[in-house]
């Protein structure tokens, strides 16, 4: 792989609990993302799994600079984004841009499909009207959209061409990455085989380096190279899509691969699969040490001192102290 | 003798935009004890199907055009609301996809729990709280003798689900309907319910009916598996023939495409197209217009289900014809 395009380093998001009318007293924190250091190289695609209220979607937030960082930082091809000032923060964004989970609500029901893809044109002085229709007929095309539904509205689209308009508006500026936030959740299982497809085109044709936000293990094992797994505002395993999806180290990756049904009724009646216990742990007061300890099958006194730091084990990096012992 | 049995039910909305037919003549039985899994696409009838055998279709503008819902000798569809009252709620319990809106927010879960119980007047109310207390620590609920006196807000999601499933199995039903009970829910969570509802299954020896559009949750869970699609039944068989030698060309495309079936970075099966637009009168097979293998009969006569080997049945005129 080549050099990273956007690193983080130790980036922390929390969120401070108010209460009282007059004078606000904060009376806790919200530590969403506690803690992550992670590069992305070009053309790389890396998932992210893990279960709602893990971080992942504050990381992809922090990451576009749409939520401030508490510390640590970003930085796009070398770039601290905190440090940018306005202007160059918007040139900067144009290679960094986002696909949401929901594509009824992330378009704009009052504009048709070529007020919303010739906006960020527009906006960043990219090219003027007459030129934006050949552009926006253009990524209608890549995506898979026929170019003649160019002045439709998103009501008259299916979901998952709702989607493609999504992913068109994302392409508009030729970005370098796309953070896409769980993209084929909303939609139906033969209808997400052809975002994936999409996705996975768009990376190869276009060199991007996407950034895919999922909590459907199978779907993420498909489409990265690399996979990180985030438990409570850390990555608890990350490496190689194939190496962690097929034999995970950290015990929170292990049963969290378990739990996916498999589609063979011989295989998921006799297989033995770890049940967790509870609930994930609220991130306001998280566990001591390694937060999952609560939940974990292996853990002893031990894991209780100190979050285990991400290490070198199987050819991946895990943060268990106990890797080895179980 | 079955436990239900469904006969040509066709469920339609009528709506501005024409008629909507959500359930086109859908017939299937469900032993006593058996587990039925439902799967389709959204818009292909299974969720339509359930509510219409519990008389959750707002009429109008849905409308029960035709069919019967026998219920041990007592059709849903046509009797009088009284005797769908005792049955309901008692004998046949729903679970939803979403425990956040299912649950009152304003009442207790002690409230809730013990509503059908006293409704039905199966107990008093001193008795009902002892039940509901046994069925919360039954459902799994840490400290469930403090926890019934909570509001749905003070739980998790899998804990609401939990009580929901609580509440539906307190009057021991013989049929429990479950509507997508885990897509809400994330998959360490999911596995918990599947397990809990496995478990309470055994234990009670009730019937379950399985909604999803999740083909691996159907692959551990359920006997007896049926495809929608479009508002008809495309297939059914046990779930191991079916997963194992599935003939309808949609079952079979519905089972390429899923991811974890499929080497990884090759590009995914997908099948073209979008689902049919049910508010116009499809002729012949709803699948045609994406299937592979259609040819000009296809549209021409309406799909039969065909028994291909005992309890395999299809609805592929050219499968059944042997040239697929």
């Amino acid at each position: 792989m080549s050099e990273p395009i956007l690193e983080l380093r130790d980036v922390r998001t929390h969120f401070p609990i108010r209460q009282g009318f007059f004078f606000k007293r904060q009376v806790g924190t919200v530590k969403a993302v506690d803690g992550v250091t992670l590069s992305l190289a070009r053309g790389e695609v890396l998932g992210l799994v893990g279960e709602s209220g893990c971080g992942k979607s504050t990381l992809a937030r922090t990451i576009l600079q749409l939520l401030p960082t508490t510390s640590g930082s970003v930085l796009l091809s070398g770039r601290t984004l905190a440090d940018c000032e306005a202007g160059e923060l918007m040139r900067l964004r144009r290679d960094l841009q986002m696909v949401f989970q929901d594509p009824y609500a992330s378009l704009n029901p009052r504009m048709t499909v070529f007020a919303t893809l010739s906006e960020p044109l527009l906006t960043h002085g990219v090219c003027d009207r007459s030129e934006a229709t050949r552009q926006v007929a253009e990524l209608m095309e890549r995506v898979g959209l026929a170019p003649r539904f160019m002045q439709k509205y998103p009501h008259e689209f299916s979901g998952g061409q709702r989607q493609r308009i999504a992913i068109a508006r994302a392409l508009a500026l030729r970005p370098q990455i796309i953070i896409a936030d769980e993209p084929v959740s909303a939609l139906d299982v033969s209808i997400q085989a052809q975002i994936l497809n999409l996705l996975a085109k768009l990376v190869r044709e276009m060199g991007l380096s996407l950034v895919f936000i999922a909590h459907d293990l199978s779907v993420v094992k498909h489409i990265s190279d690399r996979v990180a797994v985030m438990y409570l505002g850390r990555i608890v395993e990350i490496g190689e899509a194939r190496r962690v999806i097929d034999d995970p180290q950290h015990p929170y990756t292990r049963a969290l691969v378990s739990a996916i049904p498999r589609p063979d009724p011989e295989v998921e009646r006799n297989r033995q699969r770890i049940v967790l216990p509870g609930d994930p742990p609220s991130p306001i007061n998280p566990p001591s040490g390694c937060t999952f300890h609560p939940r974990c099958p292996h853990a002893v006194d031990a894991c209780k001192a100190a979050f285990p730091e991400l290490r070198p084990a199987a050819g991946r990096e895990v943060a268990c102290s106990r890797i080895g012992a179980f | 003798m079955s436990l239900l049995t469904v006969n040509d039910l066709r469920t339609y909305f009528h709506t501005r935009n024409g008629v909507y037919r959500a359930v086109d003549g859908v017939s299937f039985a469900l032993d006593r004890g058996e587990t039925l899994g439902i799967v389709g696409e959204s818009g292909s009838g299974k969720s339509v199907t359930c509510y219409s055998i519990m008389g959750l279709i707002p009429q109008p503008p849905g409308r029960i055009e035709s069919g019967s819902a026998i219920f041990d000798g007592t059709d849903l569809l046509r009797c009088r609301p009284e005797e769908a009252r005792a049955i309901r709620g008692k004998r046949i319990s729903m679970i939803f996809q979403d425990p956040m809106t299912s649950l009152n927010p304003y009442l207790r879960i002690s409230e809730q729990l013990i509503e059908p119980l006293l409704i039905h007047g199966l107990a008093s109310r001193k008795d009902a709280l002892r039940r509901a207390l046994e069925m919360l620590e039954a459902v799994g609920i840490n400290d469930a003798a403090k926890r019934i006196h909570y509001y749905p807000h003070e739980f998790s999601g899998g804990m609401r689900q939990r009580v929901m499933i609580a509440m539906a199995l307190i009057t021991r039903p013989e049929l429990l309907i479950a509507d997508e009970p885990t897509t809400a829910l994330d998959v360490t969570v999911q596995a918990q319910i599947l397990e809990l509802i496995r478990r309470l299954q055994q234990e009670y020896g009730m019937a379950v009916i399985f909604i999803t559009h999740d083909l691996g949750v159907v692959s551990g869970l359920c006997d007896r598996v049926q495809v929608m699609y479009g508002g008809r039944i495309v297939e059914t068989a046990s779930t191991r023939t079916l997963f194992r030698t599935p003939l309808h060309p949609y079952t079979r495309a519905l089972q390429q495409s899923i991811p974890s079936l499929q080497p990884k970075g090759v590009e995914l099966f997908t099948i073209p197209g979008m689902p049919p637009d049910l508010s116009k009168p499809i002729s012949g097979c709803a699948f045609a217009a994406r299937c592979a293998a259609a040819t000009a009969r296809c549209t021409g006569a309406d799909p039969v289900l065909t028994e291909m080997s005992p309890g395999h049945a299809q609805a592929c005129l050219r499968v059944a014809a042997g040239e697929l």
